[in-house]
């Protein structure tokens, strides 16, 4: 058993207080959007926030969120569904391939940008190493924190590109 | 995405390959509400419309597009969304013919159903060179064709081919047919000649008397009307939205967490159970016996499953499944496999290859006299080069959600082959393929590995032997350990120069050969003598196609080769290439490009080097430069410059995300790929030890494409992996003046 704040929402999961986060919010909860990667906090993509720093929570029990904040992807957009400026970054640069390592990227991206919003490349890479993106959007997901953080512009409406 | 389950589900019967075969089957109406146009003769649109059309006020207009009351054009799209952006760009093609409006256009997975079976993909699949073969390479590919269609369920999504076949020859067609047989219906109505009816966003018009509807007021009337089997097709001036970076139509749902991948499926109305399983370590064996008591007595635990060939426990979660299944203890029988290490398999390889000796072996390819011209040569190199087993590795580890009751099977999972894991399912627990259904999810990632379907199998023998609706998740371990991989293999290449250093014979000779079946031949460039030969040896692991197949070895072997010529004749790397491509025109294009935009003939700074590489896979011709710094003794990746010509790119972006994609995919294999084994089993396990490229290790990547026109368009998602392991490796040569003939690299430099 553990009570917590899930988005912002009280809950409390029956569960062994051993349970790690990630699989009480996706079985016990119903969201689905943080993902089983390795299991091992290898891969980054189960990020989540608790009390907004960024945590595996492959890798972290329930019992350790107990009493606090837990944010997952489907907690980031604003309460009216306003995309973050992660998010809006995300779609303006065409970030994702497969998708299944983005929820762990843009958790990790919104911690990086909440305590350094103008990050240099070096600080994206020490934000962001713990998250593999086996698709290779590397490149994007930097430029796209960029755009988040106002450094770089987005690009513009791609529609009259030519090949 | 919609979840469509067919209610024809009668195993599917290949066609004969022809443009005319889809085009040709003409149009049924059903009900007087449906149209189609048949994929193949005996067009099931009829009994498969109802399930496509799922709103009471839609039409369908063809198997492939439907128009609903509000005016939305509905895509069915036959191919699976794993990240390669088939969904978007085929409705984009499908959308450009039928001049829809892009905003009101919808995408729709299609049913796991043979009316879908993708006829093209499977002769793209089996041999891309027959659409445009030199002659000399026609014994490469013939049969494998008809092999191929006979034994296989044709709903594939792999080969770099969505674009290629399902594009070209299906959506640009159904799109344009569908245009036409709505302009048809209005003219019969207003009283109007057709040739005056212009269509755009959508709408139908004509100008002269002040005529004009949405497409759907004429969606049933279209039923009516005759279909022309060859529509008129844009040409490149007239395309609106072909050609044109639309964005993708799947990436709102996958930075929200809404994405629905195959372990997040929660079947409606079922209370489900999960199951953590175990494999045989080494390949082959068998559970001989099985201690679960520690296992039984803990929480949630539902039941433990000794399957013979693997090891299940279920419970109320995942995680108390996995846990338990943590403290079972598993013996196998032993395996009758030779090889308990990798040295052992690369003996295995060298013993075959000893056997084919300078001439033996089947001959894959052939070209003038290379035996006579090496003798001849003023200077011959020979090399042997070995690449590692590798893993997919997709993000999302192997899943299946399975329940068996009543006779029926309901599958949920992510799947590249849909009907060929509805047949094993069949095969496997002895439900007929008419009972079971597939729903297709999105795909945390495939690579090639969900060709296979092996897990979708054991998910349904799990949920067989239950009765209950079981998820079934397979451990990072097992993914990594107890899968299918790209195979190991050894190669070893002769080549001979003439007094001028021009490369004048070409010899090869290597185990393992799968698809593409020209991977293996350097038919771009003018070599006269050139013998491609196949000595085959037993693979350990099994087998999986991996992206780019055959060129994630061959790219790497001829093109390190090729640099190896360059180097003992003295020359440019990239000159060398360009001397030998006097018969090939955008591969001389793309070179040249590549040289501008890579400062090739510039200086490199102290302690970097630049490399360069070119592979024609799948269709699409493209060439990379990587810059690599080796100041620190170590290789650091600092730059990578590619050049692509696709024949023509039909989303700019998202050709170059996946360039992008591909070309990190094949440097992180360069640098880390690598499973090794012992006794027999394979000793990675996880990201750890099986490690990717992270954000700070991939260079900078710059992506240039050219559109050359006039030939068959080319693919997108695995063309760019093949030259990325020659172009850094040759980039370490010239920074160091050593050879690597052999992957992994960074453990190389310790």
């Amino acid at each position: 058993m553990a009570s917590f704040i899930l988005n912002g929402e009280p809950i409390t999961i029956d569960a062994d207080p051993s349970m790690p986060i990630l699989w009480a919010v996706r079985e016990k909860a119903g969201l689905s959007g943080t993902k089983f990667g390795c299991g091992i906090a290898q891969c980054g993509a189960c990020t989540v926030h608790l009390d907004g720093q960024p945590v595996r929570s492959c890798s972290t029990a329930i019992s350790q969120a107990e009493g606090r904040e837990v944010t997952t992807i489907e907690g980031v957009a604003g309460p009216d569904g306003e995309l973050s400026k992660v998010q809006q970054a995300w779609v303006s640069e065409q970030v994702p391939q497969c998708g299944y390592c983005q929820s762990g990227q843009i958790m990790s991206a919104t911690a990086l940008l909440r305590d350094n919003p103008s990050p240099s490349d070096a600080d994206i890479d020490a934000a962001m190493s713990g998250n593999i993106c086996r698709c290779g959007t590397y490149t994007r997901i930097r430029r796209a924190i960029k755009v988040a953080a106002g450094i770089e512009q987005p690009r513009t409406e791609q529609a009259g590109e030519e090949a | 995405m919609n979840d469509l389950s067919p209610d024809e589900k009668k195993p599917s019967k290949l066609a004969k390959w022809s443009r005319r075969g889809f085009i040709g089957a003409g149009v049924l109406a059903g009900g007087g509400l449906l149209i189609g146009i048949g994929v193949r003769p005996g067009n099931p649109i009829g009994a498969l419309g109802p399930k496509v059309a799922a709103g009471a006020g839609e039409q369908l207009v063809n198997s492939w597009v439907k128009i609903d009351t509000d005016n939305i054009v509905t895509a069915i799209v036959p191919h699976c969304e794993m990240g390669q952006g088939a969904h978007s760009v085929l409705a984009q093609m499908l959308a450009d013919e039928l001049d829809a409006s892009w905003d009101n256009v919808r995408v729709m997975q299609a049913p796991a159903d043979g009316s879908y079976v993708v006829s093209d993909t499977a002769r793209m699949f089996a041999a891309p060179f027959t659409l445009n073969a030199a002659d000399w390479l026609e014994p490469t590919w013939d049969g494998l064709f008809t092999q191929l269609g006979k034994s296989m369920d044709l709903l594939i999504t792999g080969g770099s081919s969505s674009i290629r076949t399902t594009g070209q020859h299906q959506m640009r067609i159904a799109g344009a047919a569908a245009r036409q047989m709505l302009i048809g219906a209005a003219a019969d109505a207003w009283e109007v000649p057709a040739e005056e009816i212009a269509t755009r966003d959508s709408m139908l018009v004509h100008e002269a008397s002040g005529n004009s509807a949405p497409y759907s007021e004429f969606a049933s009337a279209a039923a009516d009307q005759p279909m022309d089997h060859t529509p008129t097709l844009k040409t490149r001036d007239q395309y609106r939205l072909m050609g044109r970076s639309k964005a993708r139509t799947d990436i709102p749902a996958k930075i929200n967490g809404t994405a629905e991948f195959g372990i997040d499926a929660v079947p409606d109305g079922l209370e489900l159970s999960y199951a953590a399983v175990v494999r045989p370590p080494v390949p082959g064996t068998t559970v001989t016996s099985m201690d679960a008591n520690r296992a039984e007595g803990m929480s949630g635990v539902l039941q433990i499953l000794n399957m013979g060939n693997f090891v299940a426990v279920v419970a109320d979660s995942y995680w108390q499944a996995q846990q338990a299944m943590n403290t079972v203890g598993i013996e196998w029988s032993q395996s009758e496999s030779p090889v308990k290490t990798m040295d052992d398999q690369f003996a295995v390889f060298a013993s075959a290859l000893d056997g084919a000796g300078d001439t033996g072996g089947d001959q894959a390819a052939a070209r003038g006299d290379a035996p006579g011209a090496l003798a001849d040569a003023a200077t011959t190199i020979d090399a042997e080069y070995r690449a590692p087993y590798l893993a997919h590795a997709p993000m999302e580890p192997l899943n299946c959600t399975a329940h068996v009751a009543d006779g029926k099977c309901d599958i949920w999972t992510s799947t590249q082959v849909p009907l060929m894991a509805r047949s094993e399912v069949a095969s496997t627990i002895g439900i007929g393929a008419d009972d079971i259904t597939i729903h297709q999810q999105y795909l945390g990632g495939a690579f090639g590995r969900r060709l296979g379907s092996e897990y979708v199998a054991m998910a349904a023998r799990v949920a067989q032997a239950t009765g209950y609706p079981v998820k079934m998740i397979w451990s990072r371990e097992e993914d990594t350990q107890k899968a299918l991989y790209r195979c190991a293999d050894m190669s070893r290449m002769r080549a001979g120069l003439d007094e001028s250093g021009a490369l004048v014979a070409y010899d090869s000779v290597f185990t393992q050969r799968h698809d593409p079946a020209e991977a293996c031949v350097p038919a771009m460039y003018d070599i006269a003598n050139t013998s491609v030969r196949v000595a085959e040896a037993e693979l350990h692991l099994p087998f999986q196609a991996w992206r780019s197949v055959d060129h994630s070895q061959q790219g790497f072997f001829i093109e390190s080769f090729i640099d190896e010529a360059a180097a003992a004749a003295g020359a440019d790397p990239l000159d060398y290439r360009l001397s030998m491509l006097t018969n090939a025109p955008r591969h001389t294009a793309v070179l040249e490009k590549l040289a501008e935009i890579s400062n090739w003939r510039e200086p490199s700074a102290e302690g970097t080097a630049k490399g360069v590489a070119i592979v024609e896979s799948f269709g699409t011709i493209v060439a990379e430069v990587i810059e690599v710094d080796m100041t620190s003794g170590k290789p650091v990746l600092t730059n990578c410059w590619a050049v692509c010509d696709a024949g023509y790119v039909m989303n700019p972006d998202g050709f170059r995300n996946q360039i992008e994609g591909g070309i990190v995919f094949g440097l992180t294999a360069a640098m880390y790929g690598e499973l090794e084994l012992e006794d027999g089993a394979i000793v990675q396990s996880n990201f750890h030890d099986y490690k990717m490229l992270r954000m700070n290790e991939v260079p900078n990547i710059e992506v240039a494409l050219i559109n050359s026109g006039d030939v068959p368009v080319g693919g997108a998602g695995e063309p760019g992996l093949p030259p990325a392991a020659p172009a850094l490796t040759n980039a370490i040569f010239a920074a160091t003046g050593t050879r690597l003939r052999e992957l992994p690299i960074a453990k190389q430099f310790v």
